[in-house]
């Protein structure tokens, strides 16, 4: 699979602040990748630096096999983007807004009206964008953004400031969008979107991409031991310390707590003994990645 | 043609967007419109106000008078009889009345206050012009010598003549700098120019779009502000009015350049909407938009000479009401491209992508 997306080196500066400081990935085409962070991380940057919106101190872009610095009018159809601000022209109607950005691709009116009914606004699209709510706003920026049906799409932070019904809604959507082939970046300060939606995730804190990889391997990276709490009253302490693979264990209000690098062997001898009652199993998760990587809290 | 149906889409977009925008709409059509209905309404009805005389006792010259020539007496004069002098003088100088009349055998002797110059003269001339009339009737000899009077434009031009242009330049250079102003300021805002730098069109086909949409505005604004002066309160408009669309075409490209610089300038769509008030609102003052800038003294003359939309309002002024040719309009449309080209530069040099 060739490289949809290949920086090198990228950095970049505010005066004293060093927005994105010396990095590189790669993305391959098709994968779903998210960009994962803090506020002020430098995410935003990042993807604008990839974009073509900014050019870099040093580094290099290039996406889709193209440098994307200077701004290349033929490299801008295969693109879609989606900006932080739900970047509308005032006054239009959804309908009104989304065919105004098939018209700017030289793409057909229905698209239009195919991708709105796709990402349900068919009853709101005579609704004027500044009535939307901020869930709807997002779908018609994500459908403005992939109206030109463009290889690669950029979406910064589309689910920010939603609250959680409107987000997981939104999930079903953007779970979707990669089915075709493309290739799509997302930036996100939601550990657990980024663990829900992403083949592979970059942790990204003061303009540096700590670790990049699938969700999964940077939780098993982490070496952390998983938790196993039983309900109360299925075991006791001494009897838990005893269990083999068990490091340690603790009494809790919600029962028993047992603390494990083996949690299958851990739980197929509960089973065996049927102790499962209401047992429960936490792995490490992204926060505990960020946590590990950064040393300080998440604080998105 | 992508780029024309992208340039299109742009302009259908600015202009929906203003049309629904019931302030911008209120500020740049309407509400210049409301001045052009104050002033040609309530300042073009107000003629020269009749002369109220008393006429005391019996007035031979007056009672006697053929009805043609009682007509023409009475579009000067507004007559009220009284039958005693003393109470008539004395209305006079309170200033009730302007003058009071009597007859002494065969001479008219009026009685009259200087305080109001203007009426005093006019209420002499016309005594003397009607006692003359009267001689020469009573004489029977034809009158040798005619008058005809031919009006010279401008030191006179009616209130409506001169309000038209001044208030159509405030009105073209106010929306054209907000449009502008507002237009940079809030898709700026909103990312949209960002958003709009990653589609497929070029810098170019933007400009261009706003620029047509609000070149299209301040025709449109020309079109009402002619079509209700000429319709409504008697505007007419002398031989080359049309060199003024050209001049419009340039000073509202001069004030889209004034509305940017306001817009680069601003952190805020408010503050860039303020900042272009700001300018505009006093520059219609000094450039003689409200009234007539002659009689204020020379040092606003001088300041209001480097003004751009006095060299609007004048340049319109003259081809419009003046009578002038169509080359009047030259000098005005090089000052207001002049100022256009340099606030231009200066705007691009100022702007940047981001708010913050």
């Amino acid at each position: 699979m060739s490289a949809a997306i290949e920086v090198v080196d990228l950095a970049v500066s505010y005066g004293d602040v060093r927005a994105v400081d010396g990095v590189s990935l790669e993305v391959a085409e098709g994968e779903f990748v998210g960009v994962l962070g803090p506020n002020g991380a430098g995410k935003t940057t990042l993807l604008e630096l990839v974009e073509g919106l900014r050019r870099p101190d040093a580094g290099t872009v290039r996406v889709l096999g193209q440098p994307v610095w200077p701004r290349d009018p033929r490299l801008l159809p295969r693109i879609g983007v989606q900006l932080q601000a739900s970047s509308f022209f005032e006054r239009l109607t959804a309908r009104e807004q989304i065919h105004t950005f098939a018209s700017l691709y030289g793409v057909a009116p229905a698209r239009g009206d195919e991708w709105l009914e796709r990402v349900g606004l068919v009853d709101k699209a005579d609704t004027r964008v500044e009535g939307l709510s901020g869930g709807q706003a997002q779908r018609l920026s994500i459908a403005c953004a992939l109206v030109h049906d463009p290889e690669l799409v950029f979406l910064d932070e589309p689910t920010a400031a939603l609250d959680p019904q409107a987000r997981r809604n939104l999930w079903d959507l953007l779970a979707g969008i990669n089915d075709s082939g493309r290739t799509v970046v997302l930036t996100t300060h939601y550990m657990d979107e980024a663990e829900v939606l992403c083949d592979r995730v970059a942790v990204m804190d003061a303009g540096r991409v700590l670790s990049m990889d699938t969700p999964a391997a940077l939780v098993r990276g982490l070496d952390a031991p998983a938790r196993i709490t039983v309900a109360p009253g299925q075991l006791r302490l001494d009897e838990a310390r005893g269990l083999p693979g068990v490091a340690d264990a603790v009494e809790s209000p919600d029962g028993v707590v047992l603390v494990t690098r083996d949690p299958a062997r851990v739980v197929a001898r509960l089973a065996a003994e049927d102790r499962l009652d209401g047992v429960r199993v936490q792995t490490a998760t992204l926060e505990d990645v960020f946590l590990d990587l950064t040393g300080r809290e998440y604080r998105a | 043609m992508t780029r024309l149906a992208a340039f299109r889409a742009l302009s259908l977009a600015i202009v929906r967007g203003f049309l629904r925008d019931r302030a911008s709409v209120f500020f740049s059509m309407v509400f210049p419109l409301m001045f052009l209905v104050l002033f040609g309404g309530l300042l073009g009805s107000q003629g020269p106000s009749e002369v109220h005389l008393v006429q005391v006792g019996e007035v031979a010259l007056l009672d006697e008078m053929d009805a043609d020539a009682r007509a023409a007496f009475d579009d000067t004069f507004e007559v009220t009889r009284s039958e005693d002098l003393a109470y008539a003088i004395a209305e006079v100088r309170r200033g009730d009345a302007d003058v009071a009349i009597e007859m002494h055998g065969d001479t008219l002797v009026a009685h009259y206050t200087e305080t109001d110059q203007v009426k005093a003269a006019v209420t002499q001339g016309a005594l003397r012009a009607f006692v003359d009339g009267t001689n020469v009737a009573q004489s029977g000899e034809p009158p040798r010598f005619a008058l005809e009077t031919e009006r010279v434009e401008d030191e006179s031009l009616e209130t409506i003549q001169f309000v038209t242009p001044g208030l159509l330049g405030w009105a073209v250079a106010m929306s054209a700098a907000f449009g502008a102003a507002a237009t940079l300021q809030g898709w700026r805002q909103t990312k949209l120019l960002r958003r709009l730098q990653l589609a497929p069109v070029s810098t170019r086909t933007i400009v261009a779009a706003r620029v047509a949409v609000t070149l299209g505005i301040a025709l449109v604004q020309m079109a009402i502000f002619l079509g209700l002066g000429a319709a409504a309160f008697g505007l007419t408009l002398t031989g080359s009015w049309w060199a003024a669309v050209p001049l419009v075409v340039v000073g509202t490209l001069c004030f889209m350049a004034i509305g940017l610089l306001a817009g680069a300038l601003a952190r805020t769509t408010e503050g860039a909407v303020n900042a272009a008030n700001i300018v505009v609102l006093p520059m219609a003052f000094l450039s003689g938009s409200f009234f007539d800038l002659s009689a204020a003294p020379g040092w606003l003359q001088a300041i209001s000479n480097v003004l751009p939309l006095k060299h609007l309002n004048e340049g319109m002024l003259d081809v419009m009401v003046r009578g002038e040719g169509p080359a009047a309009v030259l000098v005005p449309m090089a000052v207001l491209a002049a100022f256009a080209v340099v606030v231009t530069l200066a705007a691009a040099r100022i702007f940047r992508w981001e708010t913050a």
